[in-house]
């Protein structure tokens, strides 16, 4: 497998992107996660689902740099990937949302977009003073870029209005529109849906899918609501209490007993 | 038009001109703590140790010689040169920049999540210890601070408005020293305006004021954000040092116009720009009027309180000031 793999519905995915060896991550004597390894393969859709307090977002934010974990490695591009800074991190090119979402409240939603612009801005401080030639022409294609994310995901009827204003649904499309614009090489998602109503969260779901399509991005998101992740996802790690009990397509993990006594419960008798 | 009249509006011109500086001091305030949420209690102080340290590369002095004197025996004051003022402006910024990075590194970075009281009283201590650096780094002998500007009433605009009133009327007063300013006050937020919302810096920055972990999660590192944010208040207390210096000569009451200032952030509020701007020319202002006006009936003097008794009022009846950001937590 090691070349990848055809998904059913004839997506070709590519090598590792990203690897996870051995990640133990404790918090004095609680342990977030235990001991756990999976790949993410370019354009694949992968997600992570479990119970509350799995150790989902733990992970996440591990992948993403914010937590660093006790043991285990981090590969990236088929190289360990030293102890970094979480903006380090977002400059190798790995973009996230946040379950609590994180905006920038007083920013406009284009201006929030621009942020997502950052790493790819490379004219130093004398160049932008001055304002001619290249720095002029690389905030002109920064914001080319930024209004073709915010058409693609149609929030252009919103684009000068303050994020603090907007309503709950709209926020999360902004924040997705935002690690978009750093044209991430892996975007991580932390429950994308949280607190959808099903309108929204088909939007959502299709979004994602079309991200992954038109753009090729290499996706890993969390998520809790079982049906949504099934439907979108190329392949899925579950865990429960820290620890990964299963990994595969999503038919194997509706299969998976341990899965389904994590979800259901098992009676003890 | 009667002269009293006329005087009273001489008497706004000069609020006014007065008011910038007031400005030029808070604005370096708003900026720290928009950017970090820290109240910098030393940024009167950072204008004092920016004057002094003009100073003293301008005349060539040595720095520390009382302590380099009294440990090696040896009897060094001056370099024996003098800097022209722009090389030695340059200096000092880079001087200013220096510090920004030692306080960033040696206290800032190791409060990170700390209460905002905690952070202030850092600043606090920060304020006493670079007061106590200047005095040994320098002496603390008022010092005269001449980079060219000039300085002076203006013949020309008495002579233009001389005709205006009667014979007692000899025309307005005003110091060249204070039109100079405003227009470097104008610059000045003109230049921070296109920086934080023309730059990718800028645009960093306000990721930063706005929300710590998005922005890491955008590639900003929050370290060098703080260290750029304490350069440009240092930057802004190199000028407003610079003024107030040329105005009453460089002396260690110049850290005391922070006072002065915080009246100038509770009328414009502590996050806005134009907010500082518009505090200080009210300050300036009202307490020349309120001087000219009332004064004489309330036994003068009333420039030392007026000031914060108006920021009392807005603390009653609007206590975000006048263009801070409400706050409002919804729930």
């Amino acid at each position: 497998m090691d070349e990848g793999y055809t998904t059913t519905d004839g997506r070709k995915i590519g090598g590792v992107v990203m690897e996870m060896k051995n990640i133990t991550l404790r918090f004095g004597g609680v342990v977030a996660i235990k001991d756990i390894s999976f790949d993410i393969r370019e354009g694949e859709i992968r997600a992570i689902i479990g119970p509350n307090g799995a150790g989902k977002s733990s992970m996440l934010n591990v992948m993403s740099g914010f937590y660093v974990p006790q043991e285990g490695e981090v590969w990236f591009h088929g190289k360990p990937r030293p102890q970094m800074k979480p903006y380090q991190v977002a400059q190798q090119g790995i973009a996230r949302t946040f379950q609590n979402i994180a905006l920038f409240e007083g920013m406009s939603v284009l201006d929030n977009v621009m942020t997502g612009r950052l790493t790819q801005m490379k004219s130093g401080l004398f160049a932008q003073a001055i304002w001619k030639g290249k720095a002029e022409a690389e905030e002109t294609e920064n914001r080319e870029f930024a209004e073709k994310i915010i058409d693609f995901l149609e929030i252009q009827a919103i684009r000068k209005t303050p994020v603090a204003r907007l309503p709950y649904g709209l926020k999360k499309r902004v924040e997705l529109a935002r690690a978009l614009a750093a044209e991430p090489k892996l975007l991580l998602l932390d429950e994308p849906m949280a607190g959808m109503n099903v309108e929204e969260k088909e939007d959502m779901s299709r979004f994602i899918l079309d991200v992954n399509d038109e753009f090729g991005t290499t996706i890993a998101l969390i998520e809790h609501d079982m049906g949504v992740v099934m439907d979108l996802s190329d392949r899925v790690v579950v865990m429960d209490y820290g620890q990964k009990i299963g990994d595969g397509t999503p038919d194997d993990i509706r299969n998976n007993q341990a899965v389904i006594d994590a979800y259901l419960g098992v009676s003890h008798d | 038009m009667s002269d009293q009249f006329l005087f009273g509006i001489e008497v706004v011109i000069n609020g006014l001109m007065a008011g910038v500086l007031y400005a030029l001091v808070a604005l370096g305030f708003v900026l720290i703590y928009k950017a970090s949420g820290i109240f910098n209690y030393a940024q009167g102080v950072m204008a004092l140790f920016a004057a002094m340290t003009l100073v003293g590369v301008m005349n060539g002095q040595v720095p520390f010689a009382h302590l380099i004197n009294s440990i090696l025996g040896t009897d060094v004051h001056h370099f024996g040169w003098h800097i022209p003022a722009v090389i030695a402006i340059l200096m000092t910024m880079a001087v200013m920049i220096l510090l920004a990075w030692a306080v960033q590194q040696l206290v800032m970075r190791h409060l990170v999540n700390q209460e905002p009281i905690i952070l202030f009283m850092a600043t606090i201590g920060l304020a006493y210890f670079l007061e106590g650096f200047s005095d040994l780094m320098w002496g603390s002998e008022i010092k005269k601070l001449d980079v060219g500007l000039p300085q002076g009433g203006s013949f020309w605009i008495e002579e233009m408005t001389a005709g205006l009133g009667g014979e007692g009327f000899y025309g307005f007063f005003i110091d060249r020293l204070d039109i100079v300013a405003t227009v470097i006050a104008i610059l000045l937020v003109v230049a921070l305006m296109l920086f934080s919302n023309y730059t990718k810096e800028g645009r960093a920055l306000r990721a930063v004021a706005d929300d710590h972990q998005a922005a890491l999660s955008v590639g900003v590192s929050l370290n060098f954000i703080w260290v750029l944010v304490w350069s440009v208040a240092g930057f802004v207390a190199l000028v407003a040092g610079i003024m107030w210096g040329t105005k009453s000569g460089v002396q260690f009451s110049l850290s005391l116009i922070a006072l002065k200032a915080l009246p100038v952030l509770m009328l414009g509020g502590f996050t806005s720009i134009p907010g500082a701007i518009v505090g200080g020319l009210i300050i300036g202002v009202g307490e020349k009027l309120f001087e000219f006006l009332l004064g004489p009936a309330l036994g003068g003097a009333t420039e030392n309180w007026f000031a914060y008794v108006l920021a009392l009022v807005f603390l009653v009846f609007r206590p975000q000031g006048l263009f801070g950001d409400k706050i409002i937590e919804r729930v």
